[in-house]
């Protein structure tokens, strides 16, 4: 079968990481990743599967690997060859149409006893994702025994799959984990804590997580800490970017927290100041006009050098970058909190405002049961979302496996070309579910059918 | 004799006019045989002994004022105020208007043994004067002579302390007033009159009172209902000053004393902007080349510093003093002298060469918000009658429009061209939505009070001078400004008045009437 991998080749790597600082998305042509021709993954145990994809999308983080800019931080926890793709809808050998929740941890990796952390379901906080019986990799997508997306046939642990209601369009299912990852940094910080110690703060949450408090009760409280409660103020919160990432967790903003009554957006491009706008952000900002817009949206005042006397109480950074971040940390109100949701690049900056406001900074890696909302799993509360916020809109161009090198380059322009989500099409090759049938696997499907699938290969839609 | 206005019917043989493009200007070429150029008539010769008139003036007062010596007396309260820095224009050379006519009232005031006296900027909501405008306006010796002392003062219409209520007109309209005004024994106001729509009631209900106040007549309602804003019968805007003014004259004395400036603009560097082109010389065209060029070679910025420095040579042509109502009407028949071109019918097009100045941006920079205004407020209301366009038609403005703005005298311009306009330019929604939020943001007041900051609520008014025209005009083409910037206000850009004459076709038809306002010098067209 066909897939796209990513080779451990230095020189490659490096001959991306130039030719991407030339023109971002380069590396699709000259770096490690290659269209080659291999057998479907081996079944690691029991209770893997077989997955067809449909459609598998490209992401900010695979962008930075196939343009050699990811951190070394990853080196350890990847296993190489690996076939990345990780937002998947795919089918199953019995006929089901999942979404992967692609995190491998202990129970993925036959580990027992499970860890503490996939103990208590916060398999995003795995410590064996070097460990069990298949190869090191923190996600599918960058295993070398589990395959990815971008293939026409990988594995998945029945612990990941996440069935897709009838009705939703593969467009939609396939943003459902990009969605998942905005909507735990938008409940992450849920209630917004500008009070006690980092250590009550977190013991707090605990206790919260533990007891299953009532949405409303922790809304309740986390305005009260705030100085919010009944005093009519408004609650700001800036998101930076509007790519998917950032234009979810607009919307998922918009959908679980009262608390925020203003969502400034800060898009770079037309089209994501008119998406953000639709997805529910009240007001929308370029970058240069960002600070005003947080001093405007808070009242605050704005100080010689342009920095602001206050700021917002929550900022989402869903970009990643230096820049992003310093800018993050430039309207982020004294105690407040700066949530790294984008895949950060290696940075430096002055963290002197951190310092003198006392500010908060985490990051949001993928996803889990949701303490905020009763314990939901952000992918349950990304389908929601995506059957009531017509996410398929966002997918922008489709293209077969075989001109990745143009699919990485649209996807790493996205927002210059008026994209937002660039995804692999795998629905138009009658054989991929034929790959289905090794080992001993009856396909439900009738042969010749070909399930969605559309003839928008290679174009913008 | 100077020669009055005229209107210049184009032919084959007509010359290129010269039109105005922020700090610059080009030469056009007019479609024959349909287009028109306005121009200005030539100054008039300033008054003989500008000194003795003014002196004059005060001791034969008009309406039921009595001469202003017998106004004054030893152990009274006597505050003079004076117009800012948003006139004349361009600024003019020393000693201006203000200086001649407040130096003699103070010699008045010091021959009647008047020892508190105090001079206030009637600031309004624009931004405060430095010490180097203050001086400029007032001389060394005045400014000398009260600054250090803080007995020059700068109207602060957002001093909860410094305001006084005096109550409401029939109308419902707030009349609150600088403190130290309405607890004065007398008031005189100096004015430049440099437009049809400065002096009278607007001088002391616009320079003296608070944001309270002046909403009632800097609106959306008024200003779309001002036909023209430089026709007070026939202007709102006025309407509501009258009555607010009406019923400040009940509580405190006011001693008006009016100016009016010839249109002599430009030095003599610049004599050929004065010219009518065909009368241009060997030169005149030197001028025209050498400036052009060089003008060419310059940054902006370097450009805007040459502009910003020109004084105008404009010289006193009449004053007057006494009552307010008598008083502005004997300046505007002066200013009309002066002004006022006859202009038979209206054309499909109106062509406006903006220059590098207007009344919000004195050494500053013209922002595109201020281009609109200058456009759309100021030269599309230069006129009696009608508007030199007919309903519908297109109006053309020629002008670099940088989206630049100065961060210290126009911070809340720059949030409403970011945010607002970016979301809507019809001024009702813009008045109802945003106006509140502007004008009681707190760092605005701060920088308005402390700082050098126009109000936070002056680019909504910006805006509304434009109100007008907006729904008069099917559209505004902008030739050669920032297109981005140009968009944003709804406005079409166009590269060349060629390009903005075809996209002005679109909406008034094939081979439009044109007409060409070249301004400056000031003039008022009076549409027959």
């Amino acid at each position: 079968m066909k897939a796209l991998q990513v080779e451990r080749s230095l020189p490659r790597f490096a001959a991306a990481r130039i030719a991407s600082g030339w023109r971002a998305g380069a590396g699709g042509r000259l770096g490690p990743l290659r269209l080659v021709d291999t057998d479907p993954p081996a079944l690691p145990g029991p209770g893997w599967e077989r997955l067809s994809p449909r459609l598998s999308g490209i992401c900010g983080s695979d962008l930075a690997t196939v343009d050699g800019r990811s951190s070394r931080w990853f080196e350890p926890l990847v296993s190489f060859p690996f076939t990345p793709g990780h937002e998947v809808v795919a089918d199953t050998a019995d006929g089901r149409r999942v979404v992967v929740e692609p995190v491998l941890g202990c129970e993925a990796r036959a580990i027992d006893p499970l860890c503490s952390a996939c103990s208590a379901g916060r398999r995003r906080h795995c410590t064996n994702l070097t460990g069990g019986h298949i190869a090191p990799g923190l996600q599918t997508g960058y295993c070398k025994d589990t395959g990815g997306g971008w293939s026409y046939c990988f594995v998945a642990h029945t612990s990941q799959l996440h069935l897709v209601p009838e009705g939703l369009p593969d467009e939609a299912a396939v943003l459902v984990e990009p969605a998942a990852c905005a909507i735990h940094a938008v409940l992450s910080t849920f209630p917004l804590d500008l009070g006690p110690s980092a250590e009550n703060t977190a013991m707090e949450r605990t206790a919260m997580e533990r007891r299953g408090m009532e949405r409303r009760g922790m809304e309740r409280r986390g305005m009260e800490r705030r100085g919010m409660g009944g005093a009519g103020k408004e609650s700001a919160a800036v998101v930076i970017g509007a790519g998917t990432l950032g234009l979810f967790a607009i919307a998922a903003l918009a959908r679980w927290r009262e608390d925020v009554t203003r969502i400034v957006a800060v898009a770079k491009y037309q089209h994501q100041r008119d998406l953000a706008g639709k997805f529910g952000a009240t007001s929308v900002a370029s970058p240069g006009e960002m600070r005003r817009a947080v001093r405007r949206a808070t009242g605050s005042w704005m100080l010689d050098n342009g920095q602001l006397s206050d700021g917002v109480p929550l900022v989402i950074d869903c970009v990643g970058t230096a820049d992003s971040l310093a800018s993050a940390l430039a309207v982020v109100a004294p105690g407040g909190q700066v949530v790294l949701a984008g895949m950060p690049a290696p940075a430096g900056l002055d963290l002197t405002p951190l310092w003198q406001r006392e500010v908060h900074l985490s990051g949001s890696y993928t996803y889990g049961p949701e303490p905020a909302v009763g314990g939901r799993h952000s992918f349950d509360l990304a389908f929601e979302l995506a059957e009531a916020s017509r996410m398929e809109r966002l997918v922008s161009a489709t293209y077969p496996l075989e001109r990745s090198a143009e699919a990485i380059e649209h996807a790493a322009s996205a927002g210059r070309r008026g994209a937002v989500k660039v995804v692999f099409d795998m629905r138009g090759d009658p054989r991929r579910l034929s790959y289905l049938l090794a080992e001993g696997h009856t396909l439900t499907e009738k042969p010749g059918e070909n399930p969605g699938g559309l003839s928008t290969h290679g174009k913008d839609r | 004799m100077p020669r009055p206005g005229f209107v210049l019917d184009v032919d084959r043989s007509t010359p290129p006019a010269l039109i105005w493009h922020g700090e610059g200007f080009r030469l056009e070429r007019l479609p024959a045989e349909r287009s028109r150029v306005v121009y200005a008539p030539e100054p008039l010769s300033p008054l003989p002994d500008p000194d003795e008139a003014i002196r004059a003036a005060l001791l034969a007062p008009l309406g039921d004022r009595p001469p202003l010596p017998e106004l004054l007396r030893a152990g009274m309260r006597l505050t003079i105020a004076f117009d800012d820095l948003s006139l004349p224009l361009p600024p003019m050379r020393r000693p201006d208007n203000r200086q001649r006519v407040i130096e003699t009232v103070l010699d008045m005031a010091a021959e009647a043994g008047v020892d508190d006296v105090v001079l206030i900027a009637a600031l309004g909501l624009h931004r405060r004067m430095t010490e180097t405008e203050l001086r400029h306006a007032l001389g060394d010796r005045v400014y000398d002579a009260f600054a250090p002392y803080g007995n020059l003062l700068q109207h602060d219409a957002e001093d909860p302390k410094g305001l006084v209520a005096l109550g409401k007109t029939d109308l419902g309209e707030d009349v609150e007033v600088n403190r130290r005004v309405a607890e004065s024994d007398l008031l005189v106001y100096v004015n430049i009159n440099l437009v049809a729509m400065d002096g009278g009631h607007k001088s002391t209900t616009t320079g003296l009172m608070s944001y309270k106040s002046v909403r009632h007549h800097h609106n959306v309602r008024t200003l779309q209902h001002s036909r023209s804003l430089m026709d007070r019968p026939r202007s709102e805007l006025h309407s509501s000053t009258w009555r607010i003014g009406r019923l400040l004259a009940k509580h405190v004395n006011v001693f008006q004393i009016e100016t009016t400036l010839n249109n002599d603009t430009f030095p003599s560097q610049f004599s050929f902007l004065q010219k009518r082109e065909w009368e241009w010389g060997v030169r005149d065209r030197a001028s025209f080349l050498g400036a052009s060029r060089g003008l060419d070679l310059l940054s902006p910025r370097a450009r805007r510093s040459i502009f910003q420095s020109i004084l105008a040579p404009h010289q006193m042509t009449s004053v007057q003093a006494g009552e307010v109502e008598a008083v502005h009407e004997s300046t505007l028949a002066n200013l009309h002298r002066q002004q006022v071109v006859d202009v038979e019918g209206q054309s499909d097009v109106v062509i406006f060469g903006l220059p590098h100045i207007g009344p919000y941006n004195v050494n500053s920079i013209m922002n595109p918000l201020l281009v609109s205004c200058l456009g759309l407020g100021y030269f599309f209301n230069m006129y009696i009658g009608k508007p030199l366009v007919r309903p519908g038609g297109v109006v053309i403005l020629s002008h670099p429009t940088p989206w630049a703005f100065h961060p210290v005298h126009h911070p809340s311009y720059i949030d409403f061209f970011e945010e607002v306009l970016a979301t809507t330019t019809d001024p009702a929604e813009i008045e109802k939505t945003y106006e509140e939020r502007f004008a009681t943001d707190d760092w605005y007041r701060h920088l308005y009070r402390t700082s050098y900051a126009f109000h936070g609520v002056h680019p909504l008014y910006m805006w509304y001078w434009g109100a007008h025209a907006l729904e008069y005009a099917s559209s505004t083409v902008v030739v050669g400004g920032n297109r981005r910037a140009v968009r944003r206000m709804g406005f079409r850009p166009a590269s060349t008045l060629s390009d903005a004459l075809e996209m002005a076709e679109d909406q008034v038809g094939r081979d439009p009437t044109i007409t060409y306002f070249r301004c400056p010098p000031l003039m008022l067209a009076h549409v027959h």
